[in-house]
């Protein structure tokens, strides 16, 4: 039993310079339906979303809004037409009281009537089951709660369509089944409800119906009752469950029994990842496997203390050593190459040299300056050494491709001959020729003794350079695989049961 | 966060609340300190009335900070366009060939002038507030000393009349060692001090221009997507502030009756110091605009104390800087404890973006 269509998508392509982000995609959404919208990263789900509720214009397509074509020129557009978005980043004022955020920006009335806004307000609270009081500052009221009001906001504009952009990556548990317990009142009011998440056990929880995008293609709607969890994740990589491709044997580097380089112990972060132990033997390449948002890049942001450590002790060649910092990090000779390579990695003002130099320099000290002469000598080296296409040494790094200054961070960090190398995404948005090179160069650097930690969102890739891989699932570790195990099959499925 | 929050469902005093409670008892203890230590002046009624009667205009340029720092911005150029203002308007009145009328007129189309300038130029074209009103600052200060350069008495008989003219509180003052009751005095200025409050404090609480700053004051980007005008709103407060810093110069003018390159000098500094103590803070969206009198006032008590003890003036300004320190520091602190989040001093927004690309770079 389907109830009737409030939203047809069909046909929607956009492109952006040099991308193809949504091709020929249809999407349909029923009145009282929970749908989930699941894809990796670059798989359009983002592109759609902001289409919907009038963010890009499309190239192509219709979109259908209860029988009517519509065109939305912009989100307030689409606002009026009744499609609500509630963001990730909460986008209410928090020095506002809550009666202020239901209703700011939405009156065009000069004067602003407190204690009608106050009683609409609570009445709203109240019937959606909300904990807030209307006069309460929105920062005194926890994250759940927050985006709650936000949702409020949306359903009291009369939104027919109610699309939720990864609400619960913030949330506790808690937290989260307080929304959900929202959502399904909204639900049972008749609002469609677009939900985009990372966390597969959610998707199961609360949706009625999954459409699955890839590579901005659609892949298909399933109901959700109908698909499993190793379905759902096989269409989402993209991997047939028979297809086993050949992988080539890695023998692992040293025995267990040896000292590990790395050894941390109930590690936890401020980005959110339940504690976890890990360690690292010399000359070991491994990875940490999982889908967008499992918590693989806070993991080992951890070991960098990229994000503040809140619990656990980490052990550096048998011994107890302190990271609070990345320069500490940096002294016990750990390297780490952040995921965000724009606005965490390169400074695309400074020349190639300098960027080059610059972990170095970070480590010596900036009393102790590395003469001009010195740093020419070692970028060059290591411009050889990685072949990194660049005019020269003076030219600022922004100019450089995606996988030369890529290539510059790597050097970054190899000059200053780091005992454990963590790898974030290295080779995403690079050329496959490049992909290739730094993957070699990851097995050559292993052979020489380095450690390295290796994450990609490509599968094939981790499989190809790592001895031993870490799946993890929704922030936590639920199992690891090493020699024979290691199979695209063996990941799935345990990311699909884990956890 | 814990289960502390989620349970409280009762509202808590808002920060902008709150950090006005602690101005007003900051104010207090202030006076209080005035009054222990210096009874003979401070025990006078008129001392006090003396703080809004000599003071009318920096009263009137705290006002209009205020609304900009609401909205997370910065207005430097207040002080200089107050004197340009008393300058222009004391020409005008002593050329005959203008009136008082005239010179209000005047006094408020500079500091429209000003405003729009400075609005336009950072709400649409998304300039650094502080770079652009720091060249209105320049510009007015050149004008002020193109204008005249000495100082310039009003003589013409309407102004002096308004100038002079004072209000008696018959019921209130003091009486002199002669036996002579002396009543207290209030000057007219005082008036437009009393009438700007009242109108912008109801402004910021009950108009949709108001909330609207304060939401763009708290977070830009969030308020862009409730439906705020953004922009407009941003350019309002700059209008507002410079129409204000033009009362304030003719207010001026009123106090000391005589234009001078000196008027109004240091005003943008003293203002932001009165709002940081009056509790409104640099970051945006949070204060209350009551704060701004009350700010004033104290920063006024602290220097009267300071003058009384018979300091010299260039430890008035120490201990003036290190209390400001001190209120700014106390200020954070009180806000990381509320919000249980890391300890971390309150930059306003067009600082901010410098700071985070500093740590940015530190990390690398």
């Amino acid at each position: 039993m389907r109830s009737e269509i409030i939203l047809r998508m069909e046909g929607i392509s956009k492109s952006f310079p040099g991308v193809r982000a949504l091709h020929n995609v249809d999407f349909v959404l029923r009145r009282g339906e929970i749908h989930a919208l699941m894809g990796e990263n670059g798989a359009g789900k983002s592109t759609l979303i902001k289409i919907l509720n009038g963010v890009y214009e499309k190239d192509a397509g219709r979109i259908i809004l209860e029988g009517r074509p519509v065109h939305f020129k912009s989100p307030q557009d689409a606002q009026n037409m009744g499609i609500g978005t509630v963001f990730q980043e909460i986008a209410l004022c928090p020095n506002l009281t809550v009666a202020d955020n239901m209703f700011i920006g939405r009156s065009r009335d000069a004067v602003v009537r407190w204690k009608q806004m106050n009683e609409k307000t609570a009445e709203m609270l109240n019937s959606l089951g909300i904990p807030a009081s209307p006069t309460q500052e929105l920062a005194s009221c926890s994250l759940a709660v927050q985006q709650m009001i936000a949702i409020a906001r949306a359903v009291d504009m009369d939104c027919k369509i109610l699309i939720l952009d990864e609400p619960t990556s913030s949330l506790d548990e808690d937290e989260t089944k307080k929304l959900f317990a929202l959502m399904r009142e909204l639900k049972s009011r008749g609002v469609g409800i677009i939900f985009i998440t990372h966390f597969i056990d959610e998707v199961y929880e609360i949706s009625d119906t999954i459409t699955v995008l890839r590579n901005g293609e659609l892949i298909g709607e399933y109901e959700t009752a109908a698909l499993s969890q190793i379905e759902l994740i096989s269409k989402m990589m993209g991997k047939a469950l028979s297809d086993v491709a050949a992988i080539k044997k890695h023998e692992l580097s040293q025995s267990d029994a040896s000292v590990p380089v790395f050894a941390a112990k109930d590690l936890s972060s401020t980005a959110g990842v339940r504690p976890f132990d890990f360690t690292i033997h010399e000359g070991e390449v491994n990875g940490f496997a999982g889908l967008l948002g499992s918590g693989r890049s806070e993991s080992v942001r951890a070991f960098f203390a990229a994000d503040k450590v809140t619990s656990g002790e980490v052990k550096i060649k048998g011994k107890r050593a302190k990271i609070r910092t990345p320069l500490d990090a940096m002294k016990q000779g750990i390297g780490y190459l952040p995921e965000d390579r724009k606005a965490e990695g390169i400074i695309g003002e400074l020349s190639v040299r300098d960027n080059i130099i610059l972990a170095l320099q970070v480590m010596k000290g900036f009393f102790k300056p590395l003469s001009r002469k010195q740093a020419e000598e070692f970028a060059n080296q290591y411009i050889q050494l990685l072949g990194i296409k660049t005019p020269s040494i003076d030219t600022p790094i922004k100019s450089l491709s995606g996988g030369n200054q890529q290539k510059v961070i790597l050097a970054r960090w190899l000059l200053t001959h780091p005992m454990y190398l963590i790898l974030d995404e290295p080779t995403r948005g690079i050329d496959v020729g490049t992909k290739v090179e730094i993957q070699k160069l990851i097995l050559k650097l292993a052979e020489d003794g380095m450690s390295l930690t290796f994450i990609s969102s490509e599968i094939d890739e981790m499989l190809r350079v790592c001895s031993r891989l870490i799946v993890m699932k929704d922030r936590e570790i639920v199992g690891e695989l090493r020699g024979a195990n290691l199979t695209e099959q063996n990941v799935m499925h345990m990311i699909a049961q884990g956890g | 966060m814990g289960p502390l929050n989620r349970s409280q469902t009762k509202a808590r005093l808002s920060n902008s609340t709150l950090l006005f409670i602690i101005a007003g008892i900051i104010f207090l203890l202030m006076y209080g300190i005035a009054l222990i230590s210096f009874p003979v002046s401070f025990r006078q009624f008129q001392t006090f009335f003396d703080f809004f009667n000599l003071n009318a205009a920096l009263f009137i340029v705290t006002l209009g900070m205020c609304i900009v720092m609401i909205g997370g911005g910065i207005d430097i150029s207040v002080g200089a366009v107050c004197g340009l203002v008393t300058m222009a308007c004391a020409m005008l009145l002593q050329s005959g060939t203008g009136n008082v009328w005239g010179a209000l007129f005047l006094a408020l189309g500079i500091g429209l002038a000003f405003g729009l300038m400075h609005g336009f130029l950072i709400a649409y074209l998304e300039i650094q507030p502080f770079i652009i009103t720091l060249a209105g600052m320049f510009l007015a200060q050149g004008l002020l000393t193109t204008l005249h350069k000495e100082p310039l008495n009003v003589t013409i008989p309407a102004f002096v009349a308004l100038r002079r003219f004072t209000i008696e509180i018959p019921w209130l003052g003091t009486v002199n060692r002669l036996g002579v009751f002396i009543p207290c005095e209030i000057k007219p200025s005082v008036f437009v001090v009393v009438v700007l409050v009242v109108i912008y404090a109801v402004m910021m609480k009950w108009s949709r221009f108001g909330r609207n700053l304060y939401a763009v004051g708290g977070n830009r980007q969030s308020a862009r997507m409730l439906g705020i005008n953004v922009k407009k709103t941003i350019f309002l407060s700059y209008v507002l502030c410079g129409l204000t810093a033009g009362i304030s110069g003719f207010v001026f003018l009123m106090t000391t009756g005589a234009g001078n390159i000196g008027n109004g000098s240091l005003y943008e500094i003293k203002a932001i110091a009165a709002n940081v103590m009056g509790g409104i803070m640099l970051n945006g969206g949070v204060g209350n605009l009551l704060g701004a009198p009350i700010g004033t006032l104290t920063l006024l008590t602290i220097n009267e104390l300071i003058r009384a003890a018979g300091v010299q003036s260039n430890l008035q300004a120490i201990v003036s800087g290190l209390l400001l320190y001190l209120f700014i520091v106390l200020q954070s602190i009180v806000m990381s404890l509320r919000d249980r989040r890391k300890f971390r001093l309150a930059l306003p927004p067009w600082l901010r973006r410098f700071r985070e690309h500093d740590q940015e770079e530190a990390a690398n």
